[in-house]
């Protein structure tokens, strides 16, 4: 069966189904007893496991069969859940999320049987539950290996405990329990996807209780000409009959009827199986209150997965086009808008300018929902480090709790792809170096579990995520000490730095103050790699930290793009855009003002000095005509040092669309960001005020 | 079956003039060819790029052939043009020349292959030589042209 075209949704519904396993585990580690975990859990292995199994992945349908097993367990109560239990079972998860990344990268699952994992889990349930449980499980329906030599004819089939009990459960309720021997056509080539095809139509009737061989052999071909089935259904004989014969290349069937119930000795020890059996009902019914049929449980289980939001996958092409276009249907209006002021004073102006006004309301608000399609909540990237931060926790002893706020901020698609590893790396960072261990903690008077504190929000045009904690703080003498050491700074340098230049050493490459390299963090690979990805998306970096008190990073990130908010100034003849994001006030500035401090410009603004570039000379533009007495300055500011821009004119305020100035030219200083296109069609450039200061 | 092979073998360029002398754009690389607008200038960029234009809403950088050349630079006049360029797989740059003449069909036997000197940067720049109406058209390599990796 080809099955590749599925592949992609496979990959992403897996993605989602862990993605539940683990938020759900995590609340079951909180709360042992929460029912809804355990049928969630349930549900979302058993979901996995079928498409595993439909797509061929064998590996990854045992493993979760297993995990789907133990949660059966929990479910009827034969298992507590204890933190060993959990934490085999994120284990588990690990190992799944690795086949996951196989399969993304190769189409195939690997050969990694992860039997450690298994035999520890079936350890784990032998000796957690009652005596027949771990026997029970082997022989759950969908895939047991008992060794069975016994001869085709249903009636010699050996059936277990639990099956028994689930056949005889069926009768109770009135459901029909059939035995089924299907003869597969002798010229058949394709045997187990002819069966595949056979098991599919009896389970939109009803469910097979038992094969023989076992499904996981007739899957891969090791039957003759026939198999056994045992299926319970509401429907009638006929009507199951038909269903499996219309499967072509299927000779035929022989089929027979219990209508007693199958008694034996073992009833007591059963129990709790019968309780599982039950517990199927109510979840059930409750998914599909019109069918309250028994024998549909485990057909609707599959579809039973928690409702996702009302969404359609858009490839996010598509979202570029339409992008594109608001793009130029902004350029457009801008031209509208410019043609306007030049041209005013005409009898119609004053309806053509209440037309502009409402056209540009409408680019406005059409930006913004085409902007609103690609943002997503930044809960997606989030979503995995609770779990990460559990796993810190013990790999690091170290006592921990992570809170996140803000997970509802929204970024653009393209942001929240890249923003994942950087806040991973923060985290782990805050873990491994920025707790204390819980003994120095509590002797420090702190409360010995360390808190963490990931916090999204939005500021104007910026979305701001902080990512704390409340550990020791960056030690600013110890990391001069190191920079001295490793000679990333001379003696003289380390004598006249500040505390924030010593900060920022920290960002540069190949600089580790771990003292040991763990497996967490500290392999001198780190935060320099963190700053390059930000700033590559457009935005900036930051440290805040006092020492014994801990450190927060500070992540500043453009809200779009494409489209900016710009201040439209005059240098020259020359028109140059600058981001209204980096822009904090406008100043006029008598030309007395400016004062030199080492032969460089400053100006005095309320109490602040700050330096002054003349945009001409950066920008090699000819000063035409005399200075003025007074002069305009654009203060900017990245993080908190500013810097004063000297230009001629302000033009205005301006939405502006960034684009590319191509490969071919070479814009080394990174000083022009971009560039863009005026109302009048005129091209100005886009100013990266970050490189300025 | 003659005729099919010289069709086959005959290419189409668009000619020219970068002062007195004549050149020959491929015509498969060329995308447009537009009047001189407002050409906006790029700081630190190299020096034979005079800047951005905007064309039809894509932002287009513009060279100076005579610069790239190393002829003596650009006089503006009505006739100047800018020829848009599109390379296979690559974005487009636009080329100001002087003034576009004509579009002269060149058969195989009507160019000659100049070999290149190894030496000489700009060798990259002409690699053949054709004759048209006793013309001598120099033909550009356009890939040679914007390979700017060795500068």
């Amino acid at each position: 069966m080809d099955v590749s075209q599925y592949l992609e949704i496979f990959i992403d519904e897996t993605k989602e189904h862990l993605q539940t396993l683990s938020e759900q585990l995590m609340i079951l580690e909180q709360e042992p007893k929460n029912e809804e975990s355990i049928n969630e859990i349930f549900r979302a292995a058993h979901s996995l496991k079928g498409m595993a199994g439909t797509m061929g992945f064998k590996r990854m349908q045992h493993l979760t069969h297993m995990m789907e097993n133990a949660f059966s367990e929990v479910r009827s109560g034969n298992l507590n859940v204890t933190e060993d239990l959990v934490d085999i079972l994120f284990q588990c998860l690990d190992a799944l999320e690795a086949y996951l990344d196989l399969i993304m990268d190769s189409a195939d699952e690997g050969t990694e049987d992860n039997e450690a994992i298994i035999t520890r889990l079936n350890n784990f349930m032998s000796g957690g539950s009652n005596a027949p449980a771990p026997v029970a499980k082997a022989e759950e329906p969908k895939k047991e290996e008992k060794p069975e030599g016994g001869s085709p004819n249903t009636k010699n089939i050996k059936l277990a405990d639990f099956e028994i009990h689930a056949i005889n459960e069926a009768l109770e309720k009135g459901l029909n329990v059939y035995t089924f021997t299907v003869y597969v056509d002798e010229n058949c080539i394709l045997k187990a996807a002819r069966a595949f095809l056979v098991f599919k139509a009896i389970e939109e009737l009803g469910e097979i209780i038992k094969s023989n061989p076992s499904v996981q052999d007739i899957e891969d071909e090791k039957f003759d000409l026939s198999f056994d089935l045992f299926i319970i259904s509401g429907e009638s004989i006929d009507k199951v009959k038909a269903a499996i014969e219309n499967v072509s290349e299927i000779k035929g069937t022989e089929s027979n009827k219990i209508s007693e119930k199958i008694s034996n000795g073992v009833i007591t020890e059963e129990k709790p199986k019968q309780e599982e059996v039950k517990e199927t009902v109510p979840a059930t019914t409750s998914n599909v209150p019109e069918k309250p049929k028994t024998a549909q449980a485990p057909a609707n289980k599959t579809s039973g997965k928690p409702v996702v939001n009302r969404t359609v996958r858009v490839d996010i092409e598509k979202l570029d086009v339409l992008m594109n276009l608001v793009s130029e249907l902004i350029i457009a209006k801008n031209g509208l808008v410019s043609v306007s002021a030049t041209e005013g004073n005409g009898e119609n102006s004053q309806s053509f300018n209440e037309q502009i006004e409402y056209l540009e309301r409408v680019t406005t608000n059409l930006h913004e929902s085409v902007m609103k399609v690609r943002m997503m909540p930044i809960e997606t990237v989030t979503q995995k480090f609770p779990k990460m931060i559990r796993d810190l926790s013990k790999k690091l002893e170290k006592q921990m709790k992570l809170t996140i706020t803000g997970e509802d901020t929204e970024l653009d698609r393209t942001v929240i792809d890249e923003i994942g590893d950087p806040l991973q790396h923060l985290l782990r960072n805050s873990a491994d170096h920025g707790l204390e261990s819980s003994e120095l903690r509590a002797e420090r008077g702190k409360d010995p579990v360390g808190s963490i504190v990931l916090n999204a929000y939005q500021d104007g045009n910026n979305v701001v995520i902080e990512v704390g904690d409340d550990g020791n703080g960056i030690d600013v003498e110890k990391v001069r000490d190191k920079a001295l050491e490793k000679g990333n700074i001379t003696p003289e340098q380390a004598e006249t730095m500040t505390d924030k230049e010593v900060i920022d050493l920290l960002f540069k490459p190949s600089f580790s103050t771990a003292k040991k390299v763990t497996d967490v963090s500290g392999r001198g690979v780190g935060l320099d790699v963190v700053k390059t990805k930000i700033e590559s998306l457009g935005g900036d970096i930051e440290v805040k930290t006092e020492l014994g008190e801990g450190s927060t990073f500070i992540i500043r990130l453009p809200l779009t793009l494409a489209i900016i908010q710009a201040l439209m100034v005059e240098v020259g003849n020359e028109k140059y855009a600058i981001s209204l994001g980096s822009i904090q006030t406008i100043e006029d500035v008598e030309k007395t003002e400016i004062k030199y401090v080492h032969q460089k410009e400053v100006i005095n603004l309320r109490g602040s000095v700050i330096p002054i570039i003349r945009l001409h000379e950066v920008l090699d533009i000819e000063k035409a005509d005399e200075e003025a007495d007074t002069l305009t300055v654009v203060i900017i500011k990245k993080g908190d040092r500013q810097a004063g821009l000297l230009i001629d004119r302000l033009i205005g305020q301006q939405e502006i669309v960034i684009k590319s100035l191509g490969k071919y030219i070479a814009n080394s200083s990174k000083l022009i960001s971009g560039a863009t296109i005026l109302g009048d069609g005129e091209v100005a450039l886009i100013i990266d005020a970050n490189t300025l200061v | 079956m003659d005729n099919n092979k010289t069709e086959y073998n005959s290419v189409q360029y668009i000619v020219v003039n970068l002062g007195d002398e004549q050149y020959g754009i491929d015509i498969k690389y060329v995308d447009n060819i537009v009047r001189l607008q407002k050409i906006t200038r790029v700081p630190k960029a190299q020096n034979f790029f005079n800047g951005v234009i905007n064309l039809r809403g894509e932002i287009i950088p513009v060279m100076s052939v005579r610069k790239r050349f190393g002829l003596e630079a650009d006089i503006f006049t009505d006739k100047t043009r800018i020829i848009v360029i599109k390379p296979e797989q690559q974005e487009a740059i636009g080329i100001l020349v002087d003034v576009v003449k004509e579009v002269v069909t060149l058969k195989e036997d009507q160019i000659e292959k100049v070999y290149a000197d190894g030496n000489d940067e700009k060798s990259k720049f002409i690699t053949a030589v054709g004759k048209s109406h006793d013309n001598l058209i120099s033909l550009m390599n356009i890939n040679g042209v914007l390979d700017f990796q060795t500068l």
